[in-house]
């Protein structure tokens, strides 16, 4: 065996030594210096994400006969992932250092730093099999994440939900990859599209099997009617955990569903895939939309938003093309900053308050003029409003939908489009709260930590500049350019667009 | 890049913004207001001066200081900006307003924020005017909206909460058919081998022309800008977000972003779809014949003199997009002055409104009498307001109506003539609204007494009153004058599509 095919899993190398030099200090550092552990991993966890976007680690390449992939598009998704790891990471010291936590805050960066390893590998998986551990290895850790809060009680049950869904979702998922391997006889993503390229891609045992893989992945995704534990799990777990869920967990999920639908299930796009992702999207944003306006605890609130977000997400996957995958990964980079800001305020003023109810941000313009500041720009950001970073994302899911150019997809985007607008109207209802309302004050002004308002400073910048600046969307894009030329969709575009 | 004139339009205000967020007191905000406006009308005169001379020179591109500077390159759009007389009319207008605005809020409270928006709403009424890249345009144009939310949920009065939400609301549920509409009209462009946002270049390449296509993309378009220009039925958003919103705001909303929505259909729905307009046109004749009918009967039964106005918007930009389905020279000519008239008179009008409600605390017309006596000023002004608005000559009203009226009856089918006929009406119910308010509202008996002890408008609200009846009148005294300024736009391209003229 060639031991230097390792060397091309740089990124997931340098997550694991990361990993254990937080573990070795949690493990063995004298109890007064655990402390200092947050801004460790912190500072660690920045200078491999930085040493992300250097040249050594662009050029990844696939290993070990293809059950592991690397390209351009698979570094850079990585690194979008890790800018979010490392503002939820910031975001976190100051609640993993209140009283309840503190005794065990070094597993917190532990687990988190496992989870985003078992997402590593659901992304780069090229094999099933790899891809089903990788899946396993991010929810384990994540339903202990979200049990965290020990003291409360909807902390737990919020984990047994997430445990319960997770496994099942797993169990739905394997039973639909046993009928794949019965038509395929391989579980290699380019040996299954060949066989079905082969094979004749439609037929009864196909449809179901991509029904199942569809549903379990739904469940990651929270795609509706695969949605029903994200309110409760959101809203019990810890903030800092929900915030990593919410975009760190759907947004690998999304990229590894295309890489998943593209590469292995190309070739049925047409007959099979794209009808049931067209339905799914429909149901998600619309169903998302609705739930999400009659929410008055921020969390649920937030939560019932991501599952709409996931199905504008999904706009991306469906539109088949190199601008849809560039789109679809810029958009994940713009829902990290947008959201995380978002819950950066939330976080910050359940620290001081232990209030997370819409009604107590009445007013907040007038006591903590900043906080409010930052959570409209996250609320504007995420309904799609320019010149912030959010408008161009969704402008350009749309624009790489609509280049596939059949009709049922302008009535798909029309849908979407319609459906950013009941979005704003709940997204103006936080505004209005913060803003307009004349009620008194729920939160009186305090001060932020240190980090959180370096948290919230970062989200602030890539909410204003990320849209604005067009080198990070061409940047993606070029990624995706080399990276589809590289064999890692190739397949699936010489079938669908000849 | 800065070496572009049309560039400015988007960079003072942005300087603007920066020197208010760090200006320490009100003194401070109003010099850097008062500064960036006369600046902007500085530079819009400027502009006006150099188009002119450009032209007499004997340039005839149909846009005149064009650049193009690349943005997102994988999906070809870029900042282009460029302009012809249309949008030359309309960037004047838009300073002229900004620069009476600045003060009819000279007082208002929490001036920071307020001004903060207002600028940020008038960097989204330069940017489209100044645009010709659909999707600069298009992002401009909702930068123009969401200031519109905070400027009436937070100064406004009334029933505000609900009014903003609607006028948000529905403006950018517009938006929608139209970011569908632009991204259909990108897909379905080739020029030199590749998709293009460009609008001189679609309507050079007449790509659009003779595809199915046109018939999706022009309605889309057209409902899209057009519930902006308030056609009937989407335009209940108007009465109430005007009616609720502070003075400056109603001022620039009725005078310039109401303008963006008839500025838009005439600038991508017709120009670069003329085919589609030519025979979908008649859908939407109906539709905003009865906004200019409906309009005006409608402000005939209201009280609050808000209201009153909001009504005669609807009425006085229905007959704007009325005048562009025309599809003919005169009265696409009438359509271009009857936004500049209306723009001016309206804004006139809510200045005017907000220094009357500053005093005497109401807006209804029953709670007041006798102004005339009261406060001479402000009450001459209204009388001449109103005399424009209602089309007296030597007012602008007078020449844009005229001009659309005589150019809707160059067509010589019944349908055209019919409704016409029926636009006309309106001029005689405008009439009506506007006489009975006048002799309600400034002579007739003083109605309540303390009003009497009320003074006449501060030198600010001279400035700003003046400034705009200045502009009204010259309107209606050089017509001309405006008319040389657009007569370019309408190149034989839209006529020769469509086979008129």
């Amino acid at each position: 065996m060639d031991y230097s095919q390792f060397l091309s899993m740089w990124q997931e190398i340098g997550l694991l030594i990361v990993f254990l030099l937080t573990f070795f200090y949690d493990t063995f550092a004298p109890r007064k210096a655990l402390g200092a552990i947050g801004g460790l991993t912190c500072v660690l966890f920045a200078i491999f994400t930085g040493f992300g976007f250097t040249g050594w680690f662009m050029n990844g390449s696939d290993a070990f006969e293809g059950m592991y992939q690397g390209s351009m598009a698979i570094t850079t998704i990585k690194n979008i992932l890790n800018i979010g790891t490392l503002i939820v990471l910031i975001q976190s010291i100051k609640w993993a250092d209140s009283d309840f936590v503190r005794v065990r805050r070094g597993e917190f960066y532990e687990l988190i730093l496992l989870t985003l390893f078992g997402m590593y590998l659901m992304i780069s998986a090229g094999h099933f099999l790899l891809f089903v551990i990788g899946l396993e290895t991010a929810s384990l850790p994540l339903a202990a994440l979200v049990a965290f809060d020990k003291h409360r009680y909807e902390s737990h049950e919020a984990a047994v939900k997430y445990v319960l869904t997770a496994v099942f979702s797993s169990a739905v998922f394997l039973f639909g990859l046993s009928f794949v391997y019965g038509i395929a006889g391989t579980l290699y993503y380019d040996g299954i599209a060949a066989q079905l390229i082969a094979g004749g891609a439609s037929g009864t045992m196909l449809i179901v099997a991509l029904a199942f893989v569809i549903s379990g992945f739904g469940f990651k995704l929270s795609l509706v009617p695969f949605h029903l534990w994200t309110a409760d799990v959101y809203q019990g777990a810890p903030t800092p955990v929900t915030s990593y869920l919410s975009v760190i967990s759907k947004g690998s999920a999304a990229f590894a569903f295309l890489v998943v639908l593209w590469q292995a299930f190309g070739p049925a796009y047409p007959q099979v895939w794209e009808w049931m992702l067209y339905a799914l999207i429909i149901l998600t944003i619309t169903v998302g939309n609705l739930f999400a306006m009659r929410q008055r605890n921020l969390k649920r609130f937030l939560a019932f938003s991501s599952v709409s977000q996931a199905g504008y997400i999904m706009l991306g996957v469906i539109g088949v093309n190199e601008l849809s995958m560039t789109a679809l990964m810029f958009y994940i980079l713009v829902y990290i900053f947008s959201n995380l800001g978002a819950f950066g305020v939330i976080g910050a003023v359940e620290r001081a308050t232990g209030k997370v109810d819409m009604s107590a941000y009445n007013g907040l313009s007038k006591t903590n003029p900043r906080l409010a500041f930052t959570m409209m720009l996250a609320m504007f950001s995420l309904a799609g409003i320019p010149p912030f970073a959010g408008f161009f994302s969704k402008f350009f899911i749309f624009t790489g939908a609509l280049e596939v150019g059949t009709v049922a997809m302008y009535v798909l985007v029309f849908v979407a489009l319609v459906n950013t607008i009941i979005s704003l109207y709940y997204y103006l209802l936080v505004v209005k709260a913060m803003y307009i309302s004349e009620e008194e004050p729920q939160v009186a002004a305090f001060t932020s930590t240190a980090s959180e308002r370096l948290g919230m400073a970062v989200c602030l910048c890539g909410i204003v500049a990320l849209g604005i600046a067009s080198p990070v969307y061409t940047y993606i894009y070029n990624a995706v350019n080399t990276s589809i030329s590289n064999d890692i969709v190739a397949s699936l575009l010489t079938v669908i667009i000849p | 890049m800065l070496g572009n004139i049309l560039i400015y339009f988007v960079v003072v205000p942005i300087l603007m913004m920066l020197g208010i967020y760090l200006s320490r007191n009100r003194a401070q905000i109003r010099a850097v207001a008062v500064t960036g406006s006369l600046v902007l009308l500085g530079i819009s005169t400027w502009l006006v001066c150099e188009y002119l001379r450009l032209r007499a020179a004997g340039f005839d591109a149909p846009m005149l200081f064009t650049d193009t500077w690349c943005w997102f390159a994988p999906l070809n759009i870029n900042l282009a900006v460029g302009v012809d007389g249309v949008s030359v009319a309309m960037l004047m207008l838009s300073s002229i307003i900004v620069f009476a605005g600045s003060f009819a809020s000279w007082e208002i409270p929490q001036p920071k924020a307020f001004f903060l928006w207002l600028i940020l709403l008038s960097t989204g009424v330069f940017g489209f005017f100044i645009s010709i890249d659909l999707f600069t345009m298009f992002m401009f144009y909702e930068v123009a909206l969401i200031p519109m939310y905070l400027l009436i949920g937070v100064w406004g009065s009334g029933n505000k909460n609900y009014s903003a939400m609607k006028l948000t609301l529905m403006l950018m549920g517009g938006s929608a058919f139209l970011m569908l509409g632009l991204i259909g009209i990108y897909y379905n462009s080739v020029v030199d081998g590749e998709h293009t946002w460009n609008i001189v270049k679609i309507a050079q390449s007449h790509c659009l022309d003779n595809t199915g296509w046109q018939y999706l993309f022009f309605p889309l378009t057209f409902v899209g800008f057009g519930v902006l220009g308030a056609m009937f039925p989407f335009h209940t958003w108007s009465p109430d977000g005007h009616a609720c919103a502070p003075t400056a705001v109603s001022m620039l909303h009725a005078g310039v972003l109401m303008k963006l929505g008839g500025y838009g259909c005439f600038r991508v729905a017709i120009y670069l779809m003329p085919q589609a307009a030519n025979e979908l046109a008649w859908i939407f004749l109906i539709l905003t014949g009865i906004s200019v009918v409906y309009g005006a009967f409608s402000a005939c039964v209201q009280t609050d003199l808000k209201y009153i106005n909001a009504y005669s918007s609807v009425s006085h930009c229905g007959l704007v997009l009325f005048a562009i389905l025309m599809l003919n020279t005169t009265a696409m000519t009438g359509a271009i002055m009857q936004m500049l008239s209306h723009g001016l008179m309206t804004a006139l009008f809510f200045a005017l409104i907000g220094m009357i409600y500053g005093r005497t605390h109401t807006r209804d017309i029953r709670l007041m009498g006798g102004l005339m006596k009261i406060m001479p000023f402000l009450a001459v002004c209204y009388v001449i307001a109103g005399l424009a608005s209602l089309g007296l000559p030597g007012l602008s009203g007078f020449v844009s109506e005229m001009t659309i009226f005589v150019g809707s009856f160059e067509h010589t089918d019944f349908f055209h003539r019919a409704f016409t006929i029926a636009a006309c009406s309106s001029i005689v119910i405008t009439a009506v609204y506007i006489l009975r308010v006048v002799g309600k509202l400034l002579f007739g008996p003083v109605y309540d007494e303390h009003h009497l002890s009320l003074t006449d408008a501060t030198w600010w609200e001279r400035l700003s009153t003046v400034t705009l009846i200045i502009c009204v009148a010259a309107i209606g005294c050089f017509p001309n004058f405006f008319v040389d300024l657009i007569k370019f736009t309408f190149s034989s391209r839209i006529f020769a599509a469509i086979g008129l003229n």
